[in-house]
């Protein structure tokens, strides 16, 4: 571990934010490591502070206190080597799958060139879209829309790709998917995930390490390693020592719901 | 956005079409209800005239109308026309052009929004019948106040629907474009204007029936030519019947006028429409 380099550092963040009814605690004393290429979901009840989490990283957003750095350097503005991917696809309703896969280029630079065409060609093929780059978003099913959402994430190579519940939207099977193909994607071209949900499943099926969150003011109430080997599929996550770490992640989140 | 469900329903209507009975055909059937309800207007209308004998200065009977359009040659009513459509066109394209800027102001700017939203309210809440006149001395009695008072009878909902519009877009993608790190305009004129096109387009639909209205209230005041100083000019001669044929003249290019702004969005923005009307 010593070698890989430290992708995401959390030290001493706070967030609160002004609201009408007084200020509004989200983070508390959150400290948080991830390496690079490391797959880290962030697990907790809804209003936990999971999304400031990724916002802060993204530099959408400065923590109030402590500091908040990415491959070592604070984040006060966001990065290029950054992508997020969010809960609705949110594409451009007008725009083909190509185009909305090509926006990045298009909107930071103003157009986009043959490169930048090679390259969506390349990611669209990697989330499975191949073919469907004239469609337009209305056209695609909920998992296609959220494919082309990963794509336009993945098109600009970041090395850090933030997911905030990219799933949740979809039904349970789609959902499901998803998850084996993110993992596929992620293991073909490696990249730092930082990947916000409130699924236990979906946490125990994608991630390295789990960063169990609890409500309001959010803190970290425990950071596990997921008992489990790569490749995954379907049977090792039927195996009981699974089983109970799921189990145990099912009690610290009620635990903690608990207590409020 | 949930593609996945809703292929179906767009077919159901044609699916079921052959065992239909006469009224569910009629109502499946877009036009033809409203036809022939409007049909069966017109003849009741024509019958109570004769039957009751109402003169045909209180309510001239269809025929009496279709008769009034015969009281001024054709050149002559393409002068009114074109008169009228002149104005209502220069003043929607005006409040378009001003509507715009000032719609990207209010949904930047909360400052801008605060100090100029209050005033764009009492604007709206003067009636503009009754400014009219004093537009009229102020500017003179060519087009220029014409086109003024036109602009403002229909700017307003412009400007409400483009600025509910540009702020209806998805905060994700504001913070795709910051992340980005994105210049300020391309987030107006990327995200933000095609977002609102669905908005725009109902507030220019509201926008255009109104310029219509507007030419007609300026041509009351002071006009020698255009529809609304040919209703004037007739009913001050109790010519009802010609009057009635400029009023139908004024609700066809209403109709004709909105018709284009529809159109126009089903050709140029058909994404921008719910899917069973694209």
């Amino acid at each position: 571990m010593a070698l890989v380099p430290e992708a995401i550092r959390f030290k001493a963040v706070g967030q609160t934010f002004a609201t009408e009814s007084g200020p509004l605690t989200a983070l508390s004393g959150v400290d948080l490591s991830i390496a690079q290429h490391e797959f880290v979901a962030v697990l907790g009840p809804s209003g936990c502070g999971k999304s400031t989490l990724l916002r802060l990283t993204a530099g959408l957003m400065t923590p109030t206190k402590g500091h908040v750095s990415v491959f070592g350097h604070a984040v006060d503005t966001p990065r290029d080597d950054v992508g997020i991917v969010f809960q609705q696809a949110t594409l451009l309703p007008w725009a083909n799958v190509l185009d909305n896969v090509t926006f990045p280029a298009k909107h930071k630079r103003g157009r986009v060139d043959d490169m930048d065409r090679a390259r969506a060609a390349e990611v669209i093929e990697a989330v499975g879209l191949k073919g469907f780059e004239t469609r337009l978003p209305a056209e695609l099913s909920g998992g296609m829309q959220q494919r082309v959402g990963i794509a336009r994430a993945l098109f600009l190579n970041p090395d850090i790709l933030l997911m905030d519940e990219p799933f949740s939207a979809l039904d349970a099977l789609t959902r499901d998917a998803m998850g084996f193909e993110l993992l596929k994607l992620w293991q073909s071209s490696p990249k730092t995930v930082m990947f916000i949900t409130h699924s236990i499943p979906e946490a125990v099926l994608l991630a390295d390490r789990i960063v169990v969150m609890s409500a309001r003011p959010g803190r970290i109430i425990a950071d596990l390693r997921v008992p489990l080997g790569r490749p995954r599929d379907e049977r090792a996550l039927r195996a009981p020592e699974v089983q109970d770490f799921a189990a145990h992640l099912r009690e610290l989140l009620i635990a903690k719901e608990a207590m409020i | 956005m949930t593609a996945d469900a809703d292929i179906a329903p767009a077919h159901d209507a044609e699916e079921k079409a052959p065992g239909l009975s006469l009224t569910e055909r009629l109502i499946s059937a877009p036009a033809a209800l409203p036809l022939l309800t409007f049909a069966a207007l017109l003849i009741v209308w024509e019958a109570s005239a004769r039957i009751f004998a109402i003169p045909s200065y209180i309510l001239p009977a269809p025929t009496r109308v279709i008769q009034g359009f015969g009281a001024v040659d054709a050149g002559r009513w393409v002068a009114h026309v074109w008169a009228t459509l002149r104005v209502a066109l220069i003043g929607f394209a005006v409040a378009i052009a001003v509507s715009l800027p000032i719609a990207v102001g209010l949904a930047k700017s909360r400052l801008l929004s605060r100090a100029l939203y209050p005033i764009l309210v009492v604007i709206q809440s003067v009636p503009v019948v009754a400014v009219a006149p004093i537009i009229i001395v102020v500017l003179g009695t060519d087009d220029a106040p014409r086109v003024v008072i036109t602009f403002m009878i229909s700017f307003f909902p412009l400007v409400v629907s483009m600025t509910t519009g540009l702020m209806a877009t998805p905060p994700e993608l504001i913070e795709l474009s910051r992340s980005l790190r994105a210049p300020q305009h391309r987030e107006i004129t990327q995200i933000r204007l095609p977002y609102a096109i669905p908005y725009i387009f109902s507030g220019l639909k509201i926008s255009i029936t109104l310029a219509v209205i507007g030419a007609v209230v300026a041509e009351f005041v002071a006009a020698d030519v255009g529809i609304g100083y040919f209703i004037q000019f007739s009913t001050s001669m109790f010519k009802l019947p010609q009057a009635w044929a400029g009023l139908v003249i004024l609700v066809a290019m209403s109709l004709t006028l909105f018709q284009a702004v529809s159109t126009a969005q089903r050709v140029f923005f058909p994404w921008s429409l719910p899917k069973e009307r694209r």
